[in-house]
């Protein structure tokens, strides 16, 4: 912060003067808050979906985790569009039918791609030789070739991401990360993730308040410099609390007598009922489908 | 009164501890525990209280003086035998001041157990401790909650939930009270009062003096330099208004009154909220 806030500032008037109509710049503090906002309303959000009523949070989270994997390799496997486009079809209409938002569905997924998936399929636009499909300034040219690796590469990955975000949506994290144990993933790995979820939502709470906090201290504009600071700063304290959180947490776990071995509890109260079979056949015909259709 | 066996549980004699051997958090502590009393250890912020309920539960060693538990030393060579350890942490159960330190696992059912799958019971041991501890505390609609979205009076009965799964013959409690509203700290309080009567020994750390009474047969009084300066019954401590001030448990409240007089005298709730001019 800086040193604007003087002792010999005149007293504040007695009545509150009308707020004038300015157009409003968001900084860093208004965008921090909303942004954690967001997370966490998209947290809660997701968890909300998860327990509605709907087709896939009636079956059980271990048909769902390897039916996931299962059409996961059939995606990889795949060398039709068609196909995976028919896949990612399907996972549209799952979730419409598990009270998913659609469009909030393609969003949520859509969103991110070019970040992360784009920039891979950009430079295959124009080095795959091939047939040229549109000229460009510059000796640039698009390739036929380029154009369908590109769209292989988005569509499969919008189609597996689809496909992981139908099982993060449509069950409980517990019960994903349950239903891992069930698939021989190790305790420890199941106890570190269920964790890091739970402090992560500990944590933003707490930056959150620190940022409220310093929002209703703040007079006027801060400038850059100042912004950083803050930002700096309260990255500091949030390492500090997150330091002696989990050494207080340690000392809770050895408490209860935790010895540097985890035995995270499994609950096997997941029941294998017709449906939950019924789905599983579903999906292995599928699966086996689309591996020799996509051949 | 509980009935006290003529069984010394904890025996620490001049323990010094300070946090990574800079910091004084206990300075000479001699105290001694019966199995089966109930003891209150008070203080205020920062004397020392949380420190000596992790010493007492093995989480800290000593810097300097002896710390006996169940007639052994209380040291890290003992907690690495694992018979010692296990048979420890069987016996004693200490409930964080912070919820969300003693709540880390996803959901209620697995805060619960983790404590008895940490010891090596069977899944059916597991299953009937951790149902009768929720059907205790009735919070059996919380069992596939996650713990970070409760309230505060069910995340402290989830913690003690997750302490009860122990069977523990003692029960340490560090503030127990601490951010509870007052039906959620009525309920506590009767908790604790069932824990002695059911023969368990119950120490609690509290700067909650209205509490005290209740929950406590002796109580351990510790000042701002980390020292114990009195111990005795409740009522003896409590009536003791200069040691309070002293203490930082007690402070001089000044207020008008009809005639325009001003008025100052001790306050603190020791009592249900009773409190008269001297």
């Amino acid at each position: 912060m800086s040193e604007s806030v003087a002792v010999d500032q005149p007293p504040a008037p007695a009545s509150m003067p009308a707020p004038a109509q300015v157009k409003r710049r968001n900084g860093v503090i208004e965008r921090t808050l909303a942004d954690i906002s967001h997370t966490m309303g998209h947290t809660l959000f997701s968890e909300d979906i998860a327990r509605h009523s709907g087709l896939l949070q009636s079956l059980d989270p271990r048909v769902k985790v390897i039916s996931m994997l299962a059409l996961l390799i059939a995606v990889g496997l795949s060398r039709n569009l068609a196909v995976i486009a028919g896949l990612y079809g399907v996972t549209l209409a799952l979730a419409w039918r598990s009270a998913i938002p659609v469009g909030f569905f393609i969003k949520r997924v859509w969103l991110f791609l070019p970040f992360f998936t784009g920039v891979i399929a950009l430079p295959a636009l124009f080095i795959t030789p091939g047939p040229t499909l549109l000229s460009l300034p510059f000796g640039l040219a698009i390739t036929r070739t380029g154009a369908m690796s590109a769209l292989f590469l988005l569509l499969r990955v919008s189609t597996s991401v689809s496909m992981a975000a139908l099982l993060t949506f449509s069950t409980p994290w517990n019960d994903v990360l349950k239903a891992l144990g069930v698939l021989r993933m190790p305790e420890a790995v199941i106890l570190i993730f269920g964790m890091t979820y739970r402090y992560i939502y500990l944590l933003l709470n707490t930056a959150n308040d620190m940022f409220l906090s310093r929002k209703s201290r703040v007079v006027g504009r801060l400038t850059g410099a100042d912004q950083r600071r803050m930002i700096g700063a309260t990255a500091g304290v949030l390492l500090g609390k997150s330091l002696h959180l989990s050494s207080e947490v340690y000392l809770a776990m050895q408490s209860r007598g935790f010895r540097g071995h985890a035995r995270a509890p499994s609950v096997a109260s997941f029941n294998m009922r017709r449906r939950d079979w019924g789905a599983f056949v579903v999906v292995a015909i599928v699966t086996v489908s689309a591996i020799w259709l996509g051949q | 009164m509980n009935q006290v066996h003529n069984e010394t549980l904890f025996d620490l004699h001049e323990v010094t501890f300070a946090y990574e051997g800079k910091q004084t958090a206990l300075e000479r502590v001699t105290l001694s525990i019966q199995a089966g009393e109930r003891i209150a250890v008070l203080g205020s912020n920062g004397s020392g209280k949380s420190t000596l309920l992790k010493l007492l539960d093995g989480l800290y060693f000593a810097s300097s003086g002896v710390i006996k538990a169940f007639g052994q030393p209380l040291t890290e060579a003992a907690f690495d035998d694992d018979v010692f350890n296990f048979a420890f942490r069987r016996r004693v159960g200490l409930v964080f001041q912070d919820t969300d330190v003693q709540l880390f696992s996803p959901s209620v059912w697995e805060e619960a157990a983790f404590a008895p799958m940490q010891l090596g019971l069977s899944k059916a041991d597991v299953h009937a401790r951790v149902d009768a501890a929720l059907r205790a505390l009735r919070i059996e609609k919380l069992r596939d909650r996650a713990p970070h979205r409760l309230s505060g009076g069910e995340k402290r009965r989830v913690a003690l939930a997750s302490v009860l799964t122990l069977q523990p013959d003692v029960w340490l409690l560090d503030e127990p009270t601490t951010g509870l509203d007052p039906r959620s700290q009525s309920w506590l309080v009767n908790f604790i009062v069932e824990q002695g009567r059911a023969g368990h020994t119950v120490i609690t750390a509290t700067h909650d003096l209205s509490i005290v009474d209740a929950i406590a047969d002796r109580v351990y009084v510790f000042d701002e330099a980390h020292h114990v300066v009195a111990q005795g019954t409740p009522h003896d401590i409590l009536s003791n208004t200069d040691l309070l001030l002293a203490c930082n448990l007690s402070h001089d409240h000044v207020h008008r009154h009809d005639d325009g007089g001003e008025h100052t005298h001790p306050h603190a709730h020791p009592l249900a909220h009773t409190h008269a001019h001297e």
